[in-house]
């Protein structure tokens, strides 16, 4: 079980702006492939991966990065503060 | 170090004069204040965060900066929320011992909150509400430090 949550665009792309997930998947790019098969909200959310960012745990990481021991992901765009 | 992410308004000048009573041997304060820009047909802006990381990253970069430019103290301030055109966004505030380490350190922490910060900016305006896209300019502007 991994907490997913969405902001910004993501967050409207999806309608949620977080979910509990059962996944197996064992990179984020292995959840981002099982959540975009779930629909095509997922799907027009996750279409262009270069605009999106995501944190591990509240800590920037990559697409490859491994989910073990992970209880929370963000995906977002970049930012936009200051 | 002084940190405050919120939803309410603050007053800038009450906030600089505050953080310049504090006595911590600083010899040069600079602060930036960061206003709604009135962009043509926007009224205000609504910005989302993610309350924990936000705190997270922004002390970080706090830490990196004191570090640094061995900063005597600093102030962040950003806020959240629905926010009009000409409303204070966002301050900061170092005091470092000399003139040129303070303005540096300030304007480290201004590039790495704008892009290094979980915050995201919609601009509102009459009949239209736009998320406000991040520049290649402001990713690049990491590279100098």
């Amino acid at each position: 079980m991994i907490d997913v949550l969405y902001f910004a665009w993501v967050r409207e792309r999806i309608g949620l702006p977080r979910e509990t997930v059962e996944t197996g998947a064992e990179t984020v790019s292995g959840l981002i492939a099982e959540l975009v098969a779930r629909d095509e909200r997922y799907a027009l959310a996750f279409s262009d991966l270069a605009s999106l960012r995501v944190a591990l745990d509240q800590e920037l990481a990559g697409f490859d990065a491994p989910l073990k021991g992970v209880r929370e992901v963000a995906f977002f765009p970049p930012m936009t503060g200051g | 170090m002084r940190l405050i992410v919120s939803e309410a308004a603050f007053d800038p000048g009450f906030e600089v004069n505050d953080f310049t009573a504090k006595p911590v041997g600083a010899g040069a304060i600079v602060s930036f204040t960061g206003l709604v820009r009135g962009d043509g047909s926007a009224s205000g802006m609504m910005i989302e965060h993610y309350p924990g990381m936000t705190e997270k990253a922004i002390s970080a970069i706090m830490d990196q900066a004191r570090l640094r430019w061995n900063l005597l103290d600093s102030l962040v301030i950003h806020r959240f929320g629905k926010l009009a055109v000409g409303e204070p966004i966002m301050m900061v505030a170092v005091a470092g011992i000399h003139r040129s380490e303070a303005f540096q350190a300030a304007d480290f922490l201004m590039d790495y909150l704008k892009s290094r910060a979980p915050f995201w900016k919609k601009e509102i305006g009459a009949d239209r509400a736009e998320w406000v896209a991040s520049k290649p300019a402001d990713e690049a502007a990491l590279k100098r430090w």
